[in-house]
């Protein structure tokens, strides 16, 4: 884990008091909303439906078990006891008051957290790969230059007022967990030929209104470019991006406009004037930052346990969990575990106070006190030996966190819909609700095998639905909320053949009653159409979507009253 | 007179800012210190050059680098923020100071707010034509909001790991 120093204290204290400030001015009414807002976003911090939204920054996904706690105690004692984690790495409160969000701000601090950046047309948090530093499949941990980036991005004075929100991933494995492709700037790590760290540059892939997967403009770019070459990048974007309408204010829509070669030579032009500057990275930075993250002090263990195959062999639900959500590491006899937050029941992303302690208790107890965030909406325990999997599956089953589902159609991407988020047409959480119990059954689920659905209750698409392989968006159709499907879209990951893709709208939007008898339908031409082992996202990219449209529209849904009572009180 | 922030005080600013209307031809600027706008310079620059006490300000979709024939000679230049959160003018600041080498006063006028003071500082401004409606000493107090800085820009062109060794991290308060 990064650990501040003096210099990154102090910066984040007076952060907090030059909030404190503005907000005892607001209050005061010397500070006007319109004023006080790009202020209080850039501390992370919407008015919501119903309350104010505080967004926390998980930085590239990495807590510390003591930060966990204090997650937990700032929702038991500012929120209603629980938080809510999201696509981005982040965690959001959604019940504070605006009066306590200093303290709450204040609050973190102590705990090296703050929620910079986290909202606003700014830099936001950095996000990367959940399991960096632990994955088989890495080349380079993208930590370090996640964090050297972090750094680089927080108050950049030049940048706090760009066109629009702007999104960094950085991946440094084999798989893209990230998600690069869908990023304003998606960075990837990987070794030259002679071993050098190189990145390669994707810019202007985002989702939105206008979802576009992004453009390598920079094959190779030698690390140490990295700072200014985004710098670069920035600087383009934030003379020349649109500001006229918010809808074409991206930077994937300034790409699109010059098109790739003549906003790759205008990055380039500036960037000559960057390169070898006071800006260029150094491998005393670089080692400094690093150390953070080396390896914990690993035990040295066979990969193979005895008693763990045993309680294999014994138990089908702890067999099922295994095989869900544990997941390969790189150093022998230990596993990364996936602590999912999608049991029915429960809106996606979604933790207790109790339950974010408990999982810190866990990361102190069977790991090194660490813990990560994932874009699916799950949290990790990085280094769990494999001799401690049952144990830690019976804890786990007992708090209600053992849903063996990762990867299934019940780990569900979600945001916060219109149940809390102001700029929802629809809702996000009773629609997966209601999905995830119709396919209740564990072994209807597991037999279905790996696939995603994603939920955005608007455009904005904070849930991902262009990625999912079935993806949800919420409309808005004459005051009524309706569903859009969209089949086939893919995030990059292994889960999605390795392949990024947006998916493709099936047809005309349903009533939310309807929605699980219409992902009913898409599951059942699947499982009849699929090819042995052949996985939901294949299948759909080797057919097509028409099977698919034919079988939902081919006949009437049918009554849903029933299903919208159910939605009601969901 | 109007009063600019220049120097960590606020004092009694010569300028005014001509505002000509859009698509009249052949206008001249009023006597005394001014800033005229940059397509009028482009226009008339010998002419107004032999002025004396005469700036150019620019709007966010001016190109600052079209100033480089006259930048030594330029005893101010502005740029406008007609609205505070069109951050265009940060990177027309960065550009005059660092691409252009301009020294002069550069000063930020329009819709300035004492809490943008900070940033626009560093990014090369150093003097603030504050929104009338707003108090001088507020901005005076949030211009100081950070010791510190990570990365480099106009007034610390050094970013905070090339200014010697990091102090290290303190004790984990829980």
């Amino acid at each position: 884990m990064y650990r501040y120093d003096t210099i990154d204290r102090t910066l984040v204290n007076e952060r907090v008091a030059q909030y404190r400030d503005q907000l005892a001015r607001h209050l005061a009414g010397d500070l006007s909303e319109d004023e006080f807002r790009p202020l209080r976003l850039q501390n992370g911090l919407y008015i919501q439906k119903h309350a104010p939204m505080l967004r926390v920054a998980i930085p590239y996904g990495m807590l510390s078990s003591v930060q966990l706690r204090r997650l937990a105690d700032i929702a038991r004692r500012y929120d209603r006891g629980y938080g809510h984690f999201t696509t981005r790495q982040n965690i959001q409160y959604n019940w504070p008051r605006l009066e306590d969000s200093a303290h709450m701000l204040a609050e973190l601090a102590e705990v090296e957290m703050h929620a910079i950046q986290t909202s606003g047309n700014c830099v936001r948090n950095i996000s990367s790969d959940e399991y960096a530093g632990i994955a088989p499949d890495e080349i380079v941990d993208p930590r370090p230059l996640c964090e050297i980036l972090r750094q680089w991005s927080t108050f950049h004075p030049e940048f706090a007022y760009l066109p629009r929100k702007f999104k960094i991933a950085v991946n440094g494995a084999h798989e893209d967990r990230a998600a690069t492709a869908f990023h304003d700037i998606g960075l990837t790590l990987r070794r030259d030929d002679s071993g050098a760290l190189v990145v390669d540059v994707l810019v202007g892939g985002g989702m939105g209104r206008t979802p576009m997967i992004g453009t390598v403009i920079r094959h190779g770019l030698p690390w140490a470019h990295t700072l200014a070459y985004v710098e670069a990048i920035l600087r383009v974007y934030n003379r020349h991006g649109r500001r006229d309408n918010i809808y074409k204010a991206r930077i994937k829509i300034l790409l699109k406009a010059l098109g790739a070669q003549e906003f790759t030579r205008q990055v380039e032009a500036e960037f000559a004037h960057l390169e070898n500057g006071p800006g260029t990275l150094t491998a005393e930075e670089y080692r400094r930052v690093a150390a953070f993250f080396s390896a914990p002090a690993y035990e040295s263990l066979a990969d193979h346990d005895a008693a763990h195959e045993r309680e294999l062999a014994r138990s089908q639900p702890f067999a099922r969990w295994v095989g869900r959500s544990v997941r390969p590491h790189r150093v022998p006899g230990y596993r990364a575990v996936v602590i999912s937050l999608k049991k029915t029941g429960v809106p996606p992303g979604d933790a207790t106070a109790e339950q974010m302690e408990r999982v810190a208790q866990w990361a102190e107890h069977f790991g090194f006190g660490e813990i990560r965030v994932s874009h699916e909406q799950n949290l990790i325990l990085s280094d769990v030996r494999v001799r401690d999997l049952h144990t830690l599956w019976s804890e786990a089953r007992a708090a209600g966190l053992a849903t063996a589902n990762h990867g299934l159609l019940t780990d569900i991407i979600a945001c916060p819909g219109g149940d809390f988020c102001s700029l929802a047409n629809a809702k996000s959480i009773p629609i997966a609700e209601a999905i995830q119990r119709r396919f209740d059954d564990l072994d209807y689920l597991h037999d279905i095998g790996e696939l995603n659905i994603n939920i955005s209750g608007c455009m904005n698409s904070c849930g991902h639905h262009h990625v999912g392989h079935i993806g949800i968006l919420g409309v808005d159709k004459d005051g009524e909320e309706w569903y859009q499907v969209s089949l086939g879209g893919a995030d990059g990951s292994s889960l999605s053949a390795g392949r990024a893709a947006l998916g493709k709208v099936i047809g005309p939007s349903f009533r939310a009653g309807h929605m699980p008898e219409v992902v009913a339908r898409l599951i059942e031409t699947y499982l009849q159409a699929r090819l042995a082992e052949e996985p939901f996202i294949e299948t759909v990219h080797r057919l097509g979507i028409a099977p698919f449209k034919a079988r939902v529209y081919g006949a009437p849904l049918g009554e849903d009253g029933h299903a919208e009572e159910t939605l009601a009180h969901g | 007179m109007a009063e600019i922030i220049r120097g960590g005080r606020a004092e009694a600013d010569r300028f005014s800012v001509w505002r000509p209307p859009a698509g009249v031809e052949g206008q001249i600027p009023p006597p005394g210190p001014v800033l005229v706008p940059l397509a009028h310079w482009l226009a008339g620059a010998e002419t107004l050059q032999g002025r004396r006490d005469t700036g150019v300000w620019l709007a966010p979709d001016d190109d600052p680098l079209a100033l480089a024939p006259w930048i030594d000679g330029l005893a101010v230049v502005a740029v406008d923020f007609p609205k505070f959160t069109d951050g265009r003018g940060y990177s027309s600041a960065y550009l005059l100071r660092n691409r252009l080498g301009y020294r002069g006063e550069l000063r930020a006028i329009g819709d300035v707010l004492p809490d943008q003071l900070a940033y626009l500082k560093r990014v090369g401004f150093d003097a603030f034509a504050l929104r009338p409606d707003k108090k001088p000493a507020q901005a005076l107090a949030a211009m100081g909001a950070f010791s510190e800085a990570y990365q480099g820009s106009t007034d610390q062109p050094l970013p905070v790991f090339r200014r010697g060794e990091r102090p290290g991290p303190a004790e984990w308060k829980r």
